[in-house]
């Protein structure tokens, strides 16, 4: 059971503020998807989560200790994070890839004991992908790949697992099929976190939202309390109609609202 | 469901064997084998001189030397994520010539000789790292390869500047050695000048491979996966550095070596960069045997230099390399 938390949290890339003050804690069992508009610093974010970005001010803590002093294999033994449109150098086989989440255990995917071995092949059979290990993973389709990208991913058996649009390049199938995965780790006392942008999805397998504007935490909470008509026109500058069918949220974008000082399309 | 690497490595082993024999052998004064090897280890007269004093030598220098070149190809390969890096590409031996040729031409090699290397590693290093510099940490093919040419043609430019402003002619026939890159005349000495450098560049490459495992996946999941790049960056720059300007030091400006090997391991080792390591390495010293066997059975007046026979064989397959993947190396960053 691992929570991961931001303090004041603030992030300088050159000279740009991406982050300032932010304050927010993943709790385990929990699935919380993160959204906002193009350049609002989701990625900036989730990568100071991940430990990969050293803060300007404020701090990240794992367990209530600073991400950033932890040392870095027992922090990839801790959190698996998902970059966006990750890719493959080489035509490596799919179980070679899904193995180098191993990696941070001091497995190496030509020697993996059977625990390892068997925690590569329950993350390829989590994405659906048995039957693939020997096949190329360049050689695979964007949505295959991705699923792959995840396996790997699993296969560390990290409690903190974070994903950056994880379903940014799959077809509508394959989308429900990751973010059950996704919600399958959270239910199994993982502490998971996702940057997505379809809103309807989104709220349909969020536990809870957090919606990022010009790199501070807008609103968060229950995606009811997130996805409101009045916070989609403030923050993603978009006429919404948001309505429940048959208990679910469902965000249609209506229009573009004009930008401050411009006049309505 | 990995094939097991044993069968290649025992393969290239008795291959690098066979080549070792044959370069004992191969020669003007021909010598057949059991004598060659009876030579080396018993007093036999002039075969031995010829054997131990003058075909050893270069045999071991061959070997060393490509071994270097085939690993540290492929660590640059990994490093990069890209099958077109290698030292030559990034203009390195060129640069390791120059700083060679500076040695000479300043008159200093004849009072300091341990100086010969370090200004070869100098030169190396400055290229490989002005190249990283320039073409950035994501750019893209051209752009390396591009960064790569302009370094090595500077240094060709300071090369041909030295022999341009050379009083002495004997200085001009040293610069002109180093330049095309040869095994010829060369002594034991020559053997355990390079063989510290050559240890501690491997020992350098060899320690970087989960971290090239892991950058297979691109840097951000690499870090993710708990590798450091910093260091990982600094192992194979210096490693590959250290590598060529030694065996530059030695036996010249000899390229390509180091983008051949890799490909032709990788259809029977796989794609991991780090299982790619040893089995180049192997394959670059059977490959610069052989073109150190190749060079003296061609029938010329003088013998062929080396470094031409690699050059000419190493750039048509540069050339191969990229029309066969010219579509996905448009794209590809580094």
């Amino acid at each position: 059971m691992t929570e991961l938390s931001a303090r004041g949290l603030s992030v300088d890339l050159g000279r740009r503020h991406a982050l300032s003050g932010v304050d927010l804690t993943l709790r385990p069992g929990r699935l919380t998807v993160i959204v906002g508009p193009n350049g609002a610093g989701k990625t900036t974010l989730m990568r100071a989560l991940a430990g990969l970005l050293a803060p300007a001010g404020g701090q990240v803590t794992l367990d209530g200790r600073p991400v950033t002093r932890i040392a870095s294999a027992e922090r990839a033994r801790s959190i698996a994070y998902l970059p966006q449109g990750g890719s493959v150098a080489w035509p490596l086989p799919v179980f070679e890839v899904v193995a180098l989440g191993r990696l941070p255990h001091g497995e190496k995917p030509d020697s993996l004991p059977p625990p390892g071995r068997e925690a590569v092949s329950a993350a390829i059979h989590a994405v659906g992908l048995e039957g693939f290990g020997a096949r190329a993973a360049t050689d695979l389709s964007g949505g295959e790949r991705a699923r792959v990208l995840l396996a790997r991913a699993l296969a560390t058996q990290a409690p903190v697992l974070l994903a950056d649009e994880p379903v940014a390049a799959l077809d509508p199938r394959h989308q429900l099929v990751v973010l059950e995965v996704l919600r399958r780790q959270a239910r199994a006392g993982r502490t998971v976190a996702a940057i997505m942008h379809d809103l309807t999805l989104a709220a349909r397998f969020a536990d809870e939202m957090i919606l990022l504007n010009r790199g501070r935490i807008a609103v968060s909470g229950r995606p009811e309390t997130v996805l409101t008509e009045a916070e989609l026109a403030a923050h993603f500058g978009i006429q919404a109609h948001v309505s429940q069918d048959g208990g679910r949220l469902v965000v249609v974008a209506d229009r573009p609202l004009p930008e401050p000082g411009q006049d309505a399309v | 469901m990995r094939p097991s690497r044993l069968p290649l490595i025992l393969g290239l082993v008795l291959l690098i064997g066979g080549l070792s024999v044959a370069s004992l052998v191969i020669g003007p004064a021909p010598i057949a084998p059991l004598r060659a090897l009876t030579a080396l280890a018993s007093d036999q007269g002039s075969a031995t001189v010829v054997v131990r004093d003058i075909r050893l030598p270069r045999t071991l220098l061959a070997l060393m030397i490509g071994w270097i070149f085939g690993l540290t190809g492929a660590g640059l390969q990994g490093l990069l994520r890209n099958p077109l890096a290698d030292t030559a590409v990034f203009g390195a031996p060129q640069a390791a010539a120059f700083g060679a040729v500076l040695v000479i031409y300043s008159g200093f090699v004849g009072a300091l000789s341990w100086m010969l290397p370090f200004a070869a590693i100098l030169g190396a290093l400055a290229s490989v790292a002005l190249v990283v510099t320039v073409a950035g940490r994501r750019a893209t093919v051209v752009v390396l390869v591009l960064s790569g040419l302009a370094v090595g043609s500077l240094a060709g430019a300071g090369t041909s500047l030295a022999i341009s402003l050379s009083p002495n002619p004997f200085a001009v026939t040293e610069i002109v050695f180093w330049i095309l890159g040869s095994f010829e005349d060369r002594s034991i000495v020559h053997v355990w000048l390079v063989a510290p450098f050559i240890g501690a560049a491997s020992a350098l490459v060899l320690s970087s491979s989960n971290g090239l495992r892991a950058l297979a996946l691109g840097e951000e999941t690499a870090r993710s996966l708990g590798a450091n790049l910093v260091r990982l960056r600094l192992l194979l720059v210096a490693g590959a550095a250290i590598g060529t300007g030694a065996s530059v030091a030695v036996a010249g400006s000899i390229g390509f070596v180091g983008l051949v090997a890799p490909h032709l391991v990788r259809p029977f080792a796989g794609y991991d960069p780090a299982r790619t390591l040893v089995p180049s390495g192997l394959a670059g010293a059977a490959l610069l045997l052989a073109a150190d066997c190749a060079v003296r059975l061609i029938p010329s007046q003088t013998e062929v230099k080396v470094g031409v026979l690699t050059a000419i064989l190493g750039v048509p397959f540069f050339l191969w390399v990229i029309a066969r993947r010219k579509a996905e190396l448009a794209e590809m960053p580094i």
